[in-house]
């Protein structure tokens, strides 16, 4: 195999991930370190995701890579040609044929299976980390759950936005107990994190941090009584497919002000095009 | 007239308490009780150890020897019962210390920059607190935040506003205002009024007077300046050097000191 | 023996010793043997010459100044109470509910208004400021301070001004036992004649006060008994007394 071994990683890294893996399903949300490895790209780039995958990707898996939801932006297309040459997998785009999705930035908008994998890179794991520098601070305010300062965050929006201003990155609370940040994907995203049939995993390659939301599990929003948790709305459909329940990037198509709205998600907004055709 | 009820319960006790850094550096051999409702003013020159003491009351610095114990009005074990409790503060576990700091006490710190974020608004200052105690409800929070703002004399129309843009006094307010609001039953003042305009002080010394009266707080206040100690506490203890050389009434200490260094202290005090 | 000729407050032999520590531990005995007692509705004055001391027993009652041997004992319905060794905790409660204190200078905090340091023992009492605010502005108003000064802190008022800032403080929360210490020595007159009768009223609700006045003329209103002092006070070190106390 072109002098790699199977998936990038040695065996040994591989076994000590997944020994971490283990440890972040049994506590959900929990952020668990992991002895990272140097991936041959820069951080940034979804090194922590990748090496996620490296550590679960099975021979018969089908892997499909997003970025922003997308299946043909740099970063997905570079990710998916080094799983398919590191490990010989199969790739798909569709979202209900893969067995392992990495993703950057979104959840697919198809509703995820029993059985699937979603593998989120993580730029910074720590949701409190704007507020408290110190790490060692940090875990003990996890282990104490002393998640009130989460809250002045969402206080501090409203008092200046007169409406919880934060769209992505959206704080979590994982099945009651652990306060977790989803990664940035828009928090249109977050009720799909909500008791979801699928695995979701959290890299960090940086910051060596791994954290899990295993299926079926209870994941609230943060917010207030009066200033109740609500996804983003466009009162637009898509150009492409008419879809009015799907995240929507907005696209200026010309210098005269032109613009239309299209589904971020592009397996589904193709899929939904070929249904109509 | 019947005998009035002169006897409180108490409160905080420091049994045999010592930290050291190095001989003479810190405290040693303390022992006294803080009553409900009481102020217990703790004066001595700078290195004396009532600085240390403090933080070994506090709970944030665990004392070499000795116990802290705190009696807590209502101790909710892990069945959630509630029962009178004599809680040793160093035997009892970081999570239980910690929240008894956010939920039962309160620390309001010689700079106010200490106790304060500086980058968030007043009223998210004041809110925190409350949220940490399960508080959801913005407009509540808010309501909360600006009568507490006029409590403190500051403009409720400044609840927007980031505290870094506000003077000492006001900043030291707003710190005060943040660690009242949740109505803890024993506060810890280091220095409250230091670094302050001395007529600023004044404004702040009858401000802390009329929220101990109003609000039944119990305080242990650490302060070099014997005329803050005058005004704000009940009783005294004198340190030199570690140890509390002499303790009582506020009154009896400042008018007729035993102690050979407090006759020193009182007398060296300048008067206007 | 009617009820209001049982002592209030009783005090048997007692010393004051100072030992300055800064003078090599030099001894400075100042009071020795003094005895008295006095009932409720009863004002009893101090008498001595000027600058012997007379209110270093008000501030022995007032738990400023530790006693160095003798008795002092308050005499309540249910039993008595021993103020020489009562421990510093109980005294924030004594002086709220029992022993009251017009001293000769005010000492409050800065900035705060006149009628508010006229109020404050009451709202230590836990009364409320509506109904304490008027009590204070009427003890004022009677104590001839103009109106537009309540308002203002007393910081900065003249002697006399401040001293009735005092003696409304003092007077406000009805103790029942008075320690006063020359409260009229800046007064004119007509607010003389105020503290009389505010001392007399005082008396009849059963009030028992121990005072020092300068002023004959207002000793000779409010006494109903002379304390001599003379005897029992040493303001130097010099040679102790030895002759038992000759009770009035």
């Amino acid at each position: 195999m072109n002098g790699y071994n199977f998936a990038y990683l040695d065996e040994q890294t591989k076994r000590m991930i997944r020994r971490g893996l283990l440890k972040a399903v049994a506590i959900p949300g929990y952020q668990v370190p992991f002895g990272g490895r140097e991936m041959p790209m820069p951080y940034g780039w979804g090194t922590g995701g990748m090496q996620l995958t490296a550590s679960i990707l099975g021979q018969d898996d089908v892997l499909k890579v997003i970025d922003q939801g997308a299946d043909d932006t740099t970063n997905a297309v570079s990710i998916r040609a080094f799983f398919e040459r590191v490990a010989g997998v199969d790739t798909t785009t569709a979202t209900t044929e893969a067995d392992v999705i990495q993703t950057r930035h979104r959840i697919p908008e198809t509703p995820l299976a029993a059985g699937q994998i979603l593998v989120f890179q993580v730029p910074i794991p720590e949701p409190l980390r704007f507020i408290e520098p110190s790490e060692e601070e940090t875990r003990v305010m996890h282990a104490l759950e002393e998640y009130g300062v989460m809250h002045v965050k969402l206080y501090e929006d409203i008092a200046r936005h007169g409406h919880i201003a934060t769209t992505y990155a959206y704080p979590v609370k994982v099945d009651g107990r652990y306060v977790a940040d989803p990664s940035p994907i828009p928090k249109f995203d977050n009720p799909k994190l909500h008791m979801s049939d699928a695995l979701m995993l959290f890299g960090a390659g940086r910051e060596k941090r791994l954290y899990a939301i295993p299926p079926h599990t209870r994941v609230e929003s943060l917010d207030f009584e009066d200033h109740p948790f609500e996804v983003q709305e466009w009162g637009e459909s898509c150009a492409l497919c008419g879809a009015r329940d799907s995240f929507l990037d907005e696209v200026i198509t010309d210098d005269q002000g032109g613009r239309m709205f299209v589904c971020s998600d592009t397996d589904y907004c193709q899929r939904r095009q070929e249904e109509v055709a | 007239m019947k005998r009035p009820q002169l006897e409180r319960p108490g409160l905080l006790e420091a049994r045999d308490v010592t930290r050291l850094y190095g001989p003479g550096k810190g405290c040693e051999g303390i022992d006294f009780r803080l009553h409900e409702g009481e102020v217990l003013g703790i004066v001595g020159e700078s290195g004396s150890g009532k600085s240390t003491l403090l933080r070994t009351l506090s709970g944030m610095e665990t004392p070499d020897a000795g116990r802290v114990i705190y009696h807590s009005s209502v101790d909710r074990g892990h069945d959630g019962a509630a029962q009178d409790g004599e809680l040793d503060l160093y035997a009892i576990g970081e999570a239980r210390r910690r929240a008894l700091l956010r939920m039962e006490w309160g620390l309001v710190h010689q700079n106010p920059r200490d106790g304060l974020r500086l980058g968030v608004s007043a009223g998210a200052n004041i809110g925190e607190r409350l949220m940490a105690l399960g508080e959801r409800h913005y407009g509540q929070l808010r309501a909360a935040g600006q009568d507490w703002m006029g409590r403190v004399e500051l403009d409720p129309g400044r609840i927007d506003d980031a505290p870094q843009h506000f003077s000492g006094g006001m900043q030291q307010r707003l710190q005060i205002a943040r660690t009242l609001v949740t109505r803890p039953r024993l506060v810890f003042m280091d220095e409250p009024t230091g670094g302050l305009d001395v007529s600023v002080q004044a404004r702040l010394l009858d401000m802390l007077r009329t929220l101990v009266r109003e609000l039944g707080l119990s305080v242990v206040l650490v302060t070099h300046d014997l005329a803050v100690a005058r005004l704000l506490a009940d009783r005294l203890m004198v340190m030199r050097r570690g140890r509390v050389v002499e303790a009582g009434l506020t009154d009896q200490i400042l008018d007729d000191p035993q102690h050979a260094y407090t006759q020193l202290l009182v007398s060296s005090v300048l008067t206007p | 023996m009617t009820a209001m000729n049982q002592p209030f407050l009783s005090v048997e032999s007692l010393d004051k010793t100072f030992v300055i520590h800064g003078q090599g531990g030099m001894r400075l005995e100042v009071m020795h043997d003094l005895s008295l007692t006095l009932a409720p509705g009863e004002c009893l004055v101090l008498a001595g010459r000027s600058g012997i001391g007379k209110s270093t027993l008000l501030k022995m009652l007032h738990g400023s100044y530790r006693v160095s041997g003798g008795r002092l004992r308050l005499h309540f319905e249910d039993g008595e109470l021993e103020l020489a060794d009562l421990p510093a905790q109980a005294w924030p409660a004594l002086r709220r509910e029992v022993v009251g204190y017009v001293s000769q200078f005010l000492r409050v905090v800065p900035r705060v208004p006149t009628v508010e340091v006229v109020m404050e023992p009451l709202l230590a009492r836990g009364v409320d400021p509506a109904e304490a605010r008027p009590r204070a502005e009427a003890l004022l108003a009677r104590l001839n301070l103009p109106e537009r000064l309540w308002s203002l802190p007393p910081g900065t008022f003249s002697g006399g001004e401040q001293q009735r800032v005092n003696i409304a403080r003092g007077f406000i929360a009805e103790h029942p036992l008075l320690l006063l210490d020359e409260p009229t020595a800046s007064l004119d007159a007509a607010n003389r004649d105020v503290v009389v009768e505010l001392i007399r009223e005082a008396k009849a609700r059963g009030t028992a006060m121990l005072g020092i006045f300068h002023d004959e003329d207002v000793r000779e209103r409010v006494a109903d008994r002379l304390l001599p002092l003379d005897r029992h006070m040493l303001a130097r070190a010099s040679a102790p007394l030895t002759d038992a106390p000759e009770m009035p």
